[in-house]
């Protein structure tokens, strides 16, 4: 192994907010060697952003401070660099690719000038230069004919290019080292996937290192040569990839792997009653052009599907992003307007007003992917999950409203002494929990879930998973769950639907649709999910 | 994660931990406010203030508060006696007047204000030429020079004295600035309130429902907005007799305008959020999804605007008075004070009484407004 590049050494990072200083990272060391990938593991709230964060100085001082360590990079001390030195290193030497590759862009500039401005600033290249070497990276990254993206704004492009184009700014100063900070959990499966072979490739063909930090040990296993594992702000298992995967030392880290979503999904009963069921359902949303709108075409994000959901029984809707399926359930629940006979139960509500829909209503309930804005931040949980019951059952008093909340609240594992705090005090598995109460306490039979889980942390998801469960056993509700994530779709559906631009592709008992897969398309999404591995070109979208 | 508890045990939980009387949130609220110790301190002055001007009868008026006469307790404060009562002849007794005041001394007794002028008194016992100076300015000799016994008279008192000088109509200043300040910000307050009201409303309508509610009623706004107030003012006080409620009625007219930008944009921002479709897949109607889910958002951004509205409007309401156009002529108003002051210079009690009543007034409702956005702004944390 050659020699090491990056040397951080007995690191902190305090926070101070309101008077109170709250450590975030707690004396960590670690060395990354030239040309090898680190991964920093762990849950969130674990500070592996921070730490990584801290390796540029980015984060915001001075409510944040180091009361020790050093981070040694080219024989010199990062942390004691002046504001002027460290930019020199910043977007040269080392350079960072984030999440949310929408709002790492800005969204006002061209691809051409997002990549020629670090160009120009770091190169000095005059705009001819720039533009020549801008098109050899977009090259580089993988977007294909690179003359006619030069143009576009980052809204025109697909999350798996914008995420590519960020990579090519990243990589415009041909850096010694790469930081990427979950570089892949915005995207789809199957362009998580095509992101990481991307990164691999050009780790090797520019022989740089790379700091990787993820809470998905999957990534872990297919990208990294040695692994750091930190849990409250501590590292506390390192080691080579292998190794650590093979025979975990640290308690933590057993737990970590063992946190993926088991059990089995609720064997399929064909007498089980219906509650939901779907005849050639369409949405289809016009484009309208020219000065009298007319209706020139659709876009058709839901283009006459079938689909049966049984009291007890889970349907899982998968495909990627942009495949209609979340359009499907909102379809469903009578959220938006669709063409085509919906069931619920004996009833055709398709036609139903949003006054005919209230009572209904109870019946069917939403949870939401993100349990951060699905939760009002100015109620009280109390007050969130009453607000079902104020409009379902009117003539409830305080106390009896009160008594329901503290039911549904110990149902779903929280505890009933702190309903009258507010969302923000929660962890994100705690607020999805509070989001399921909130559906759950007026006595659904159907249950829409969309992406419930995705925002959370593995060892949560399982949690939330079993919860799911349990209560789907209890109440005999039907669920139709929708996720990208296929790994908790197998551990919750009985039957799938796999859906690719509004259409199904595959439809029948999940087994079947896992074990033996049909189309390339499926295939392609249970590579991406359980191996992350690739497809050929036009299998999936890019 | 805590365990599943029994029925027993769950009805311990809630026994135990029943609902606050004021929620955490309120409560971080009222700490964040007394946080800002200049906001905390403000609010309890102008409060003081406040109360003390709705009660400027008991303070500064021309008639005692408390009378008695021939054995009967008579409050002149609150009844209009009719001056025979007390071997007069005029409709309202002038209490003020020597003739009735030692009839009333002589067989009882009464009991003053601190300040024995209203606003609109005319003390005929100045010792100059209106304006006066403040009273404490001269000795004793001059102060009383104009009373009936000289400087032994018992009636060159201190509750005669003008603390503040006289106007050029020789009415007392010190009375005039507690009804003008009583004025100024109840005219501001019912001003804001009902704008407040009719904006948001407004500008949450049009957010909520969007399309083309949006498009029409940004349109009717934008014409309506374009016309020039002042002139408006101008016009309608030539055609009807300019008063407290008409002009608040006019100014209501467009004011409510400047809430609609900033409710309407935050109800855009939040009508798509997930715990508003959240609310919806309930089955939660519309004005309650306005009222309690989209509504406390926009707060913020109305209270950032209540205090410069609140300022505008008694500004605008000071320079209506300054002009001419504004309150009927004799009402205790500091813009008509300001006036005096410009007219006249030689009595620089006027100016300096109006500059500083208005800008306390108004830099007491600024502070207390910045701690209430700061109490409101859940990102903001104090040191």
């Amino acid at each position: 192994m050659s020699g090491t590049l990056l040397s951080v050494q007995d690191l902190s990072v305090a926070f101070t907010q309101g008077g109170r200083e709250q450590v975030a990272v707690d004396h960590i060391s670690f060395d990354i060697a030239e040309g090898e990938t680190l991964a920093l593991v762990g849950e969130s709230g674990s500070g592996k952003s921070v730490s990584a964060l801290s390796v540029l100085k980015l984060l915001p001082y001075p409510a944040a401070s180091h009361p020790s360590g050093r981070i040694v990079f080219g024989g010199q001390d990062l942390l004691g660099l002046g504001e002027k030195s460290l930019r020199k290193v910043r977007g040269d030497d080392i350079t960072m690719i984030f999440q949310e590759p929408m709002t790492s862009l800005n969204p006002l500039h061209t691809i051409e000038r997002q990549i020629g401005e670090i160009l120009r600033l770091h190169r000095g290249m005059g705009d001819k230069q720039a533009r020549v070497r801008t098109l050899e990276l977009l090259n580089e990254v993988g977007i294909r004919e690179p003359e006619k993206r030069l143009g576009a704004f980052p809204h025109q492009l697909s999350g798996g290019q914008r995420q590519r184009v960020m990579i090519a700014m990243a990589l415009a100063n041909e850096p010694k080292l790469l930081i990427a900070d979950e570089p892949t959990t915005a995207l789809d499966v199957t362009v998580q996937a095509q992101i990481l072979e991307l990164l691999a490739e050009l780790k090797t063909r520019n022989k740089m290192s790379m700091l990787f930090i993820t809470h998905d040990l999957g990534i872990v296993r297919r990208i990294a040569d040695r692994v750091c594992v930190m849990t409250k702000g501590k590292i506390v298992e390192e080691g080579a990839t292998a190794e650590v995967f093979a025979n975990p030392k640290h308690e933590y880290t057993r737990h970590l792997l063992a946190a993926e979503p088991k059990g089995e999904p609720p064997a399929a009963d064909e007498t089980a009653p219906i509650v939901m069921k779907g005849e050639d359902v369409k949405v289809w949303f016009p484009i309208k052009e020219g000065f009298f709108r007319k209706t020139v075409d659709h876009v058709k994000a839901v283009d006459g599907i079938d689909v049966t959901v049984r009291a007890g029984q889970t349907l899982g809707v998968v495909g990627e992003s942009g495949s209609g399926k979340t359009t499907l359930g909102l379809a469903l629940s009578r959220m938006i307007s669709s063409q085509g006979r919906i069931m619920l139960g004996d009833r055709e509500i398709n036609d139903f007003s949003f006054r005919q829909m209230k009572p209904l209503r109870r019946e069917m309930q939403i949870v939401f992917q993100d349990p951060f804005g699905s939760l009002s931040p100015r109620m009280s949980v109390s007050e969130i999950i009453e607000e079902g019951l104020r409009i379902h059952q009117p003539k409830l008093n305080d106390d009896e409203r009160d008594r329901l909340v503290v039911d549904v609240l110990n149902e779903v594992g929280l505890d009933p002494a702190t309903r009258f705090r507010y969302p923000h005090e929660f962890s994100g598995g705690q607020r999805q929990r509070i989001a399921i109460a909130r559906a759950m306490v007026v006595n659904p039979r159907f249950v829409m879930l969309d992406e419930p889980t995705s925002a959370l942390d593995m060892s949560v998801q399982a949690q939330v998973v079993d919860l799911l469960r349990d209560l789907q056993k209890a109440h005999q509700l039907a669920y139709l769950f929708i996720s990208h994530d296929l790994k908790v779709v197998r551990a919750l559906a009985n039957d799938v639907i796999v859906m690719r631009n509004g259409k199904v592709v595959e439809y029948g008992p999940s087994r079947q649709i896992f074990e033996n897969p049909q189309t390339d398309y499926t295939k392609a999404l249970i590579a991406a999910a359980f191996d992350i591995a690739t497809a050929p070109k036009g299998v999936v979208s890019e | 994660m805590s365990d599943i508890l029994s029925k027993a045990q769950v009805e311990q939980v809630r026994e135990r931990a029943a609902r606050p009387w004021l929620s955490p949130l309120n409560k971080r609220r009222w700490e964040n406010f007394k946080a800002n110790r200049r906001g905390y301190w403000s609010l309890w002055i102008f409060l003081i203030l406040f109360v003390l001007s709705m009660f400027a009868e008991f303070i500064a008026n021309d008639k005692p508060i408390i009378a008695s006469y021939n054995g009967e307790i008579l409050f002149p404060v609150v009844v209009d006696y009719p001056e025979e009562k007390f071997g007069g002849f005029l409709a309202v007794t002038d209490y003020r007047d020597p003739v009735i005041s030692d009839e009333i001394e002589a067989n009882g007794w009464m009991i003053w204000p601190p300040i024995r002028y209203s606003y609109r008194t005319v003390n005929n016992e100045i010792p100059v030429a209106a304006p006066a100076a403040p009273s404490w300015m001269y000795d004793r000799e001059t102060r009383c020079q104009r009373y009936f016994e000289g400087a032994n008279d018992p009636e060159c008192r201190m509750g005669n004295w003008n603390w503040l000088g006289t106007d050029d109509q020789a009415r007392d200043v010190a009375a005039r600035v507690i009804y003008g300040f009583r004025i100024s910000v109840l005219f501001g307050l019912i001003l804001t309130a009902a704008s407040a009201v009719i904006g948001v409303s407004a500008g949450a309508v049009q957010g909520y429902f969007g399309g083309w509610t949006d498009l029409i009623f940004q349109r009717v706004i934008e014409i309506w907005s374009s016309i020039p107030v002042l002139y408006l003012i101008l016009i309608i006080a030539a055609i009807l007799p300019p008063g407290f409620f008409i002009l608040l009625g006019i100014m209501l007219l467009f004011s409510w305008v400047a809430f609609v930008g900033v409710v309407r944009a935050e109800f855009l921002r939040a009508r798509n959020f997930e715990y508003v479709n959240a609310a919806r897949a309930l089955g939660v109607g519309n004005a309650t999804i306005m009222f309690r889910h989209l509504l406390p958002n926009a707060m913020v951004a109305t209270l950032t605007f209540l205090p410069f509205i609140l300022n505008g409007s008694i500004t605008t309401l000071t320079s209506l008075d300054f002009l001419g156009f504004g309150l009927p002529p004799g009402s205790a108003s500091l813009g008509e004070l300001l006036r005096q002051g410009q007219r006249n210079l030689n009595a620089p009690w006027l100016g300096i009484v109006g500059f500083l009543s208005l800008s306390i007034m108004l830099s007491l409702l600024i502070f207390v407004g910045e701690a209430v956005r700061d109490a409101f702004d859940p990102r903001k944390t104090f040191k």
